[in-house]
């Protein structure tokens, strides 16, 4: 039914990421799809990386450590744009085009500071992209 | 090389290429409060945004509720800083200036911000759109027609003494009575305020803040700059007030020309199209401008910053375009290439710092310039520093130092240059009799579809002022959310709409944003010591990139 499925991780709150990523684990598991985590960040320092390279790796042993965790392979995709705040929905409209993914998984509903703005990420994604997209409330 | 062996042991890899992070236990976010407001997140520096923001408050509540005492305390302290500091601000410039042209020209000028691989995040029009919106384009509307005719018209006048001290306003020894000397020492002058100098200054701020962020790894913060200086006390009140102060002076700064901004553009209006000047019109200004840089912010560096700054840059060429074939084109063309000999020739003059006669020129005008463009520094150059990464230090330099020098040059003469053209061979005053913000469009007004053009600079000064209050806006949340990019957007809105409000505040109180931007250009002395030690750190840093190399 599904053939490769997106998750958008949020490494600032990756802690908060584990809900939805069981679920796209599982999925990927039942429909054999394949697991790509995606996450988009700044090319100037954030609290999770001090450079775009960092961010890069960081991503990939999230997914490499995910993958482990649920037994599954998981590759993942680092977008740098210029203004993450602001250009994170488009990021993940052309991700999701970019790498032909047909199920999005997606965390919302953060606590605290993100709550606001994933809601919004979450509710945008549904309604602009040609995936199915499945919200995970936390 | 051993720092870099450091951080990849830790697991913090180098940045694109070659590069030399800095070691420090400091994890960028690790002083921010993170909560929310009802719906509206928030992700703050403690307490570098509680404090800045209380200041601010207390400020404009000093002025409000004592304005004549406010009054004369800043500008007693504007005049001992610009009359007493002018040595030192002058001084301090020339360095600006012989530091950047030294990097061009050495091998440090090779090394790459973000690292030996970085590629530039944006094309030559955006970038430099964006970077000369920021710095000076609403200036160069109000003074490209009335600085060059200020400085011919007092070079004409000759020099006047009393007590053995000058009493006149002309530069150097002035040039009585001979137009064509007094037209080329106006021009030099004039361009002297707009070239080198300014642009030096924003770029050893850039500079220092895109060579410890991209490349160090350091939040991008002004404090960061210090870390080679203060080492890790910069994360502690060292920083807190070096941020402190930097958040204090742009929003000022911000707040002061936009209220002044909307009595211009008011005036302008008038003289257009009748509309009333009085304190309704300007706030309704100040909204409308605050309304647009709200929606700019809202949708970001490239959605909204970007686009505007490229609208903005767009129109002033094609405006700069008309004005250089509707004029006298001819005069013109010979005119920048004179100005700018002319230029070259009196700059050791016009810089030099100790023993100068023409008292009232150096501190009244270039001390003024000076510590103008100093107290903007923290706002443009982390500006420029933001859209910055990827460029060479030698590439950086040039595009920040010698091409918007060489703009100027080339506006200064061509709207000045006309309006001295009107005055010189036709005898048409209008300009020259015109209070400042009326210049412009007096002297549009003899030039063919003189509508259509004035229109066009009044839309250019709205939006000039727009692309200061965005930008502005954006550098403020990144300093009080401790360097953070990507602080909820909420915050962002809150700088913004802060910003118009102060503005409009200090509108309708007799007196306050004179006072207030006097202070604000006061705050131009501590940062000249800022700027100058960042000189010192922006060296350290580009050594150990080399040596990374």
């Amino acid at each position: 039914m599904f053939t490769k499925i997106l998750v958008p991780v949020d490494l600032a709150h990756a802690e908060k990421m584990d809900k939805a990523v069981r679920v796209a684990s599982s999925l990927a598991q039942t429909y054999g799809a394949a697991l790509c985590f995606v996450g988009v960040s700044s090319d100037a320092p954030t609290s999770v990386a001090h450079t775009p390279d960092e961010f890069a790796q960081k991503l990939s042993a999230f997914a490499a450590d995910k993958g482990a965790a649920y037994g599954i392979a998981a590759v993942s995709e680092a977008v740098i744009v210029n203004d993450p705040a602001v250009e994170l929905n488009h990021a993940l409209d052309k991700t999701i085009d970019g790498v032909g993914a047909d199920l999005v998984v997606m965390a919302t509903h953060l606590p605290g500071v993100s709550d606001y703005i994933w809601a919004g990420h979450g509710a945008h994604v549904a309604a602009h992209s040609k995936a199915s997209v499945f919200l995970v409330r936390d | 090389m051993a720092d870099e062996n450091n951080n990849m042991a830790d697991g913090i890899p180098s940045p694109d290429g070659a590069a030399n992070l800095i070691d420090t236990e400091y994890e960028l976010g690790q002083d921010n409060v993170e909560g929310s407001v009802g719906p509206l997140g928030f992700d703050i520096h403690n307490p570098v945004f509680p404090v800045s923001g209380a200041a601010v408050v207390a400020f404009v509540f000093y002025t409000l509720v004592l304005p004549d005492q406010a009054g004369a305390v800043f500008s007693w302290l504007f005049g001992a800083v610009t009359k007493g500091f002018d040595w030192f601000f002058l001084g301090a410039a020339n360095i600006f200036v012989i530091f950047c042209l030294l990097l061009i020209v050495t091998p440090l000028g090779n090394v790459r911000l973000g690292g030996a691989e970085a590629k530039p995040d944006y094309g030559y029009v955006g970038w430099f759109a964006m970077l000369f919106a920021a710095g000076m384009g609403i200036g160069l509307m109000f003074y490209g027609v009335s600085e060059p005719m200020s400085h011919f018209s007092s070079s004409m006048g000759g020099t006047a003494a009393e007590n053995g001290v000058r009493t006149d306003w002309a530069p150097l020894g002035a040039a009585v009575g001979d137009e064509a000397a007094a037209m080329r020492l106006g021009m030099a002058a004039t361009i002297f305020h707009w070239g080198l100098h300014p642009w030096a200054i924003y770029a050893v701020v850039a500079l220092a803040l895109a060579l410890f962020s991209y490349n160090k790894g350091l939040p991008l913060t002004i404090r960061s700059a210090f870390h080679p200086i203060f080492g890790d006390a910069v994360w502690g009140w060292v920083g807190h007030i070096i941020d402190t102060l930097a958040v204090f002076a742009t929003l000022f700064g911000l707040a002061t020309s936009l209220g002044f901004g909307a009595t211009q553009a008011n005036a302008g209006l008038n003289e257009l199209f009748g509309v009333p000047v009085n304190s309704t019109t300007e706030v309704i200004l100040i909204s409308a401008i605050t309304a647009i840089a709200l929606v700019s912010v809202l949708r970001g560096l490239d959605g909204g910053v970007k686009i505007l700054s490229e609208v903005n840059m767009g129109l002033a060429f094609v405006l700069l375009l008309f004005v250089l074939i509707a004029g006298p084109t001819l005069f013109l063309i010979s005119l920048f290439w004179d100005s700018l000999v002319a230029y070259v020739e009196y700059l050791p003059a016009l810089s030099n710092p100790i023993g100068r006669e023409d008292v009232n020129f150096s501190q009244g005008w270039t001390s003024f310039y000076w510590a103008w463009w100093i107290s903007w520094s923290p706002f443009v150059g982390m500006f420029i520093a933001r859209v910055s990464r990827g460029r060479s230090v030698r590439e950086f330099v040039i595009c920040v130092l010698l091409i918007p020098s060489l703009v100027c040059v080339l506006w200064m003469s061509v709207f000045g240059g006309t309006a001295l053209h009107q005055v010189v061979s036709d005898g048409y005053t209008a300009a020259q009799d015109a209070s400042l913000e009326l210049k412009l469009f007096k002297m549009l007004d003899v030039l063919p579809l003189a509508g259509i053009t004035s229109l066009i600079g009044i839309v250019l000064v709205i939006v000039f002022f727009v692309t200061s209050s965005d930008s502005g806006s954006l550098v403020i949340d990144t300093i009080t959310a401790g360097g953070k990019v990507d602080a909820p957007i909420p915050q962002r809105a809150f700088w913004c709409l802060f910003e118009g409000a102060v503005a409009i505040v200090l509108l309708l109180s007799a007196g306050g944003l004179s006072s207030l931007q006097s202070m604000v250009i006061s705050t131009g002395l501590p940062f000249t010591v800022v700027l100058l030690l960042m000189c010192y750190a922006i060296l350290r840093g580009l050594l150990s990139e080399r040596k990374a190399k």
